[in-house]
C-alpha cells in the first residue's frame, strides 16, 4: 500500500502559548514538536504497513521548523518524507492548505490511504482532514479508533471512530483519508536506528511549482487575537472539627451558590 | 571546537526523557517497596541497552557522547536505571568490546547489546573494594577450564543479571599482587553459583543490589577476557566507562533536583513572596545551575575524547567525582527547598538525596578519586598505553548493518 501521513509542527504542549503586545501568538523558547494528535495517526500509518506491507511517506507544509515533525515521524519508522514550502504559502487557512495537501496526493501518485491526526493544537479546527478528502474526490472517516479490516486488493475499508454517543462502524472504499482518534492507541517510541536515519535524511523541499498550482487565496483571516480574560478564583477553606461537619457545610455551600 | 549536540543526539535525549517519565511512577512504587523494578525488559525493548555498541555487534551504533547522554536523562528519573547502564554496558558489554575476542563478542556482546541478556560487572569482595589489588577470589587452572571460588559483594545487578564480567587471583605467587588477576565472562546460570540481593540499603531501592558465591565453578579458558595477569588493567579500562556513566547519570540528578527546586520555589510561599524572592533560595539555585554545567561538560568531554579514541581516565574520573559530589549537595539542597515535604516520599527529592549518597562511594570513592586526580597533577601517575585501546567511534563503521 502507499500511505501518506500528513503532520504539522506545534508548540510542545507545556508551553505556555499567548497573544504579545504586537497582537502575535508566542510560546517564548518552548520547544516545538510533532502536533501530539500527529502521533496517532503516524502510529496508525505505521500499523497499516505493517500489516499490509508498502511504504509510509510523511508530508509536511511549513519553513524548515517543519523538520522537527518529519524527523520525529521518520524516527518512528516512516520510509521517507517531503517538506512542502513556498514564499506564496507564508499566509494560509485550512481550506487553502487542503488544497497544498491534496496536490501533494496527486502528485506523489497512486496513494491508496492518506492519514491525518484529529486536530492541529494550534490552529485546533480539524477541518484540514475533510477538506483534503473532498478536494481529492475520496471518503473520508473522521476519528478512527481501529480498523475492522483493510483490503488493499478488494479496495475496501472498515473502520470504527468514537463518537460522543459511542461508535460508528463505517465502510467505505479504497483510496481515502482518515483522521486518527486517541483511542486508537498510544503512539510508538522513535527506535534509534529510526533517530540514527531521521537524523541524517534529507528531506526534499516541493513548491507550489512542484506541485504544479498556483497559489491559493486564503479566504479565511484573523484579524486580531486576543488573550482569554483572567479568570478570578476565590479559594475558600472549609472548615470543621469532623469530616461530617465539613461535608455538611460544604453541601450547604454548594446548595446555597445554586452550583447543584 | 563545537558545543552543540547533534541533532541525532538531541533525539536520543528527548526518546530517553519519554521513556524516564513512564517509568518514573513505577520507580515510585518499587523504591518505596525496596524492590527492582521491572524496567529493564522495556529498556531492552527500546533499545536502550544497546547504545555505545557497534550495529554489527547488536547495538545502536550510538557513539560515547549518547550513552552519557542516556544516563543523564536515565538518572533525572532515577538512579537505578542508570545503573543498569552502567553494569549492563559500562562495565560488562563494552569491556567485551575493549578486550573480547571476535568469538566472544559474537558470543556475549551480540546478546548483550540487543537486550537478550544483561550484563554485570563483579569486582568488589566482602572485604575489598577500593583496595581492589588484594582481591581474594580465586581462579584455578585445570586443563580447559578455570575453578572459580570466593564472594562478590555490592554487586549491581547481582540478581538479574545472566553474564557477569569477573575479575579473580589466578596466580597467587605473582610479584606484585595486582599482576596476578585475570578477568573471565562469566554466566552466571553455571553450577556452582549462589546469588542474592542485599536488603536495608539507604538508596537504589527499585534496583538490585547483591552478592554472588563461586563454589568450584567451572569456566571454559575461552572465556578469559585478554591474557593470564592481564586482569587489573581490564577492571581498570571497565571501571573508565563505569566512572563515565556515573558522572553522566549524577548530572542527571542535578538537573533534577534543580527543576524540582525552581518549579517547588517558585510555588510555595512564606512571609508574603514565594521562596524563590528570597536570596537564601536564589542561592541554592544558583548553585544548582552552576554545578549542573560544569558536571555536563566535563563528563561530555570524557565522551568525546572516547569517541576521539584518546584515553579518558583522568577526565572520566574528575566528571565522576565532581558530579556525584554536586548531585548529594543538589539533592540535599532540594530537600531543603521543599522544607518538610522534601523530607518525605511525596515529592522526589528525598529519593534523589537518597541515592545520590551511595555514588559517591562506588565506582572509585570519592576519596580514591581525589588521591588519582592529585597524582595525576602531581606527575606521579600518567596513562600508559595499553595493549589494546577502546576502539573510537567512526560513524561508518558503527552503522554498518
Ligand atoms: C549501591 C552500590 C552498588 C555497587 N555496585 C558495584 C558493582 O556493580 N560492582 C562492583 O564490583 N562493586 C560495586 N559496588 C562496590 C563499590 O565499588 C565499593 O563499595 C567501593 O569500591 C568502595 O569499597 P568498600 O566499600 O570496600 O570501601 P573501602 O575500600 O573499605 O573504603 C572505606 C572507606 O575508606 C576510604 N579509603 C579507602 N582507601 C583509602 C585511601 N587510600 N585513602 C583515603 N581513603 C581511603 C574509602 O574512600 C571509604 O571512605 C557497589 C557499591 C554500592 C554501595
Amino acid at each position: 500500500m502507499k500511505i501518506v501521513v500528513f503532520v504539522k509542527v506545534t508548540p510542545d504542549t507545556a508551553a505556555t502559548v499567548k497573544v504579545d503586545e504586537s497582537g502575535k501568538v508566542t510560546w517564548g523558547d518552548a520547544p516545538l514538536v510533532l502536533n501530539p494528535w500527529d502521533e496517532y495517526a503516524v502510529e496508525a500509518a505505521l500499523q497499516t504497513k505493517e500489516a499490509h506491507g508498502g511504504s509510509v511517506t510523511v508530508v509536511s507544509m511549513g519553513d524548515e521548523s517543519a523538520l522537527e515533525a518529519i524527523r520525529r515521524a521518520l524516527a518512528m519508522g516512516c520510509n521517507d518524507a517531503i517538506r512542502i514550502e513556498d514564499p506564496a504559502l507564508a499566509e494560509d487557512d485550512s481550506l487553502s492548505t487542503a488544497k497544498v495537501l491534496a496536490a501533494a496526493v496527486n502528485k506523489i501518485g497512486d496513494v491508496d490511504m492518506v492519514f491525518f491526526g484529529r486536530q492541529a493544537i494550534d490552529g485546533d479546527t480539524g477541518l484540514t482532514p475533510p477538506q483534503t478528502a473532498r478536494l481529492l474526490g475520496w471518503p473520508y472517516i473522521g476519528l478512527v479508533s481501529a480498523f475492522r479490516e483493510i483490503d488493499p486488493d478488494g479496495k475496501k475499508l472498515t473502520a470504527e471512530r468514537t463518537i460522543e454517543e459511542g461508535r460508528q462502524v463505517l465502510s467505505t472504499q479504497l483510496p481515502a483519508v482518515v483522521s486518527v482518534a486517541k483511542d486508537f492507541g498510544e503512539p510508538r517510541y522513535p527506535s534509534f536506528m529510526g533517530i540514527r536515519k531521521a537524523a541524517r535524511a534529507k528531506v526534499p523541499v516541493w513548491s507550489l511549482a512542484d506541485l504544479g498550482i498556483e497559489a491559493p487565496a486564503v479566504k479565511v483571516r484573523l484579524p486580531e487575537l486576543m488573550n482569554p480574560p483572567k479568570r478570578e478564583v476565590q479559594c475558600e477553606f472549609i472548615e470543621g472539627d469532623t469530616p461530617e461537619e465539613i461535608a455538611e457545610k460544604l453541601a450547604d455551600k454548594i446548595l446555597a451558590e445554586k452550583v447543584l | 571546537m563545537d558545543f552543540a549536540l547533534s541533532k541525532e543526539h538531541q533525539m536520543v535525549v528527548d526518546m530517553v526523557r519519554r521513556f524516564g517519565a513512564e517509568a518514573v511512577p513505577v520507580i515510585r512504587e518499587y523504591d518505596r517497596k525496596h524492590e527492582p523494578a521491572p524496567l529493564i525488559p522495556r529498556m531492552a525493548e527500546l533499545g536502550i541497552l544497546g547504545v555505545g555498541i557497534p550495529v554489527k555487534y547488536g547495538g545502536q551504533g550510538l557513539d560515547y557522547i549518547s550513552l552519557g547522554l542516556v544516563c543523564e536523562e536515565l538518572e533525572a528519573a532515577d538512579s537505578t536505571l542508570r545503573v543498569v547502564m552502567s553494569v549492563h554496558m559500562g562495565l560488562c558489554a563494552q569491556t567485551i568490546f575493549h578486550w573480547g575476542t571476535e568469538e566472544q563478542k559474537q558470543k556475549y556482546l551480540v546478546p548483550l547489546a540487543k537486550g537478550e541478556k544483561i550484563g554485570c560487572g563483579a569486582f568488589t569482595e566482602p572485604g575489598h573494594g577500593s583496595d581492589f589489588a588484594h582481591i581474594q577470589m580465586t581462579g584455578r587452572r585445570e586443563g580447559d577450564y578455570y575453578i572459580l571460588n570466593g564472594e562478590k559483594m555490592w554487586i549491581s545487578l547481582a540478581s538479574l543479571a545472566d553474564y557477569a564480567i569477573v575479575t579473580v587471583r589466578t596466580n597467587p605467587e605473582a610479584e606484585k599482587p595486582h599482576r596476578g588477576l585475570s578477568t573471565f565472562i562469566v554466566d552466571l546460570h553455571s553450577p556452582g553459583i549462589k546469588r542474592g540481593d542485599i536488603k536495608g540499603k539507604l538508596g537504589v531501592r527499585a534496583g538490585s543490589t547483591g552478592w554472588i558465591a563461586f563454589q568450584d565453578v567451572k569456566v571454559p579458558v575461552e572465556n578469559r577476557l585478554g591474557e593470564e595477569g592481564e586482569g587489573f588493567k581490564i577492571t581498570m579500562s571497565a571501571f573508565d566507562r563505569g566512572r563515565y556513566t556515573v558522572a553522566a547519570g549524577a548530572t542527571g540528578l542535578i538537573r533534577a533536583s534543580l527543576e524540582a527546586s525552581v518549579r517547588y520555589a517558585r510555588e510555595r510561599e512564606t512571609f508574603g513572596v514565594p521562596i524563590a524572592q528570597h536570596q537564601l533560595i536564589k542561592q541554592k539555585i544558583a548553585h544548582m545551575a552552576r554545578d549542573y554545567e560544569m558536571a555536563r561538560a566535563l563528563y561530555l568531554q570524557a565522551g568525546w575524547q572516547m569517541n576521539q579514541g584518546s584515553r579518558a581516565t583522568r577526565m572520566a574520573s574528575m566528571a565522576k567525582w565532581f558530579a556525584t559530589e554536586a548531585s548529594f549537595r543538589a539533592a540535599s539542597e532540594a530537600v531543603q527547598i521543599h522544607g518538610a515535604y522534601g523530607y518525605s516520599d511525596e515529592y522526589d527529592v528525598e529519593r534523589y538525596l537518597r541515592n545520590a549518597r551511595g555514588a559517591m562511594i562506588y565506582e572509585g570513592s570519592n576519596e580514591i578519586h581525589t588521591l588519582i586526580q592529585a597524582d595525576y597533577a602531581l606527575g606521579y601517575r600518567r596513562d600508559k598505553p595499553l595493549r589494546l585501546e577502546l576502539p573510537p567511534y567512526d560513524p561508518e563503521e558503527w552503522q554498518e548493518e
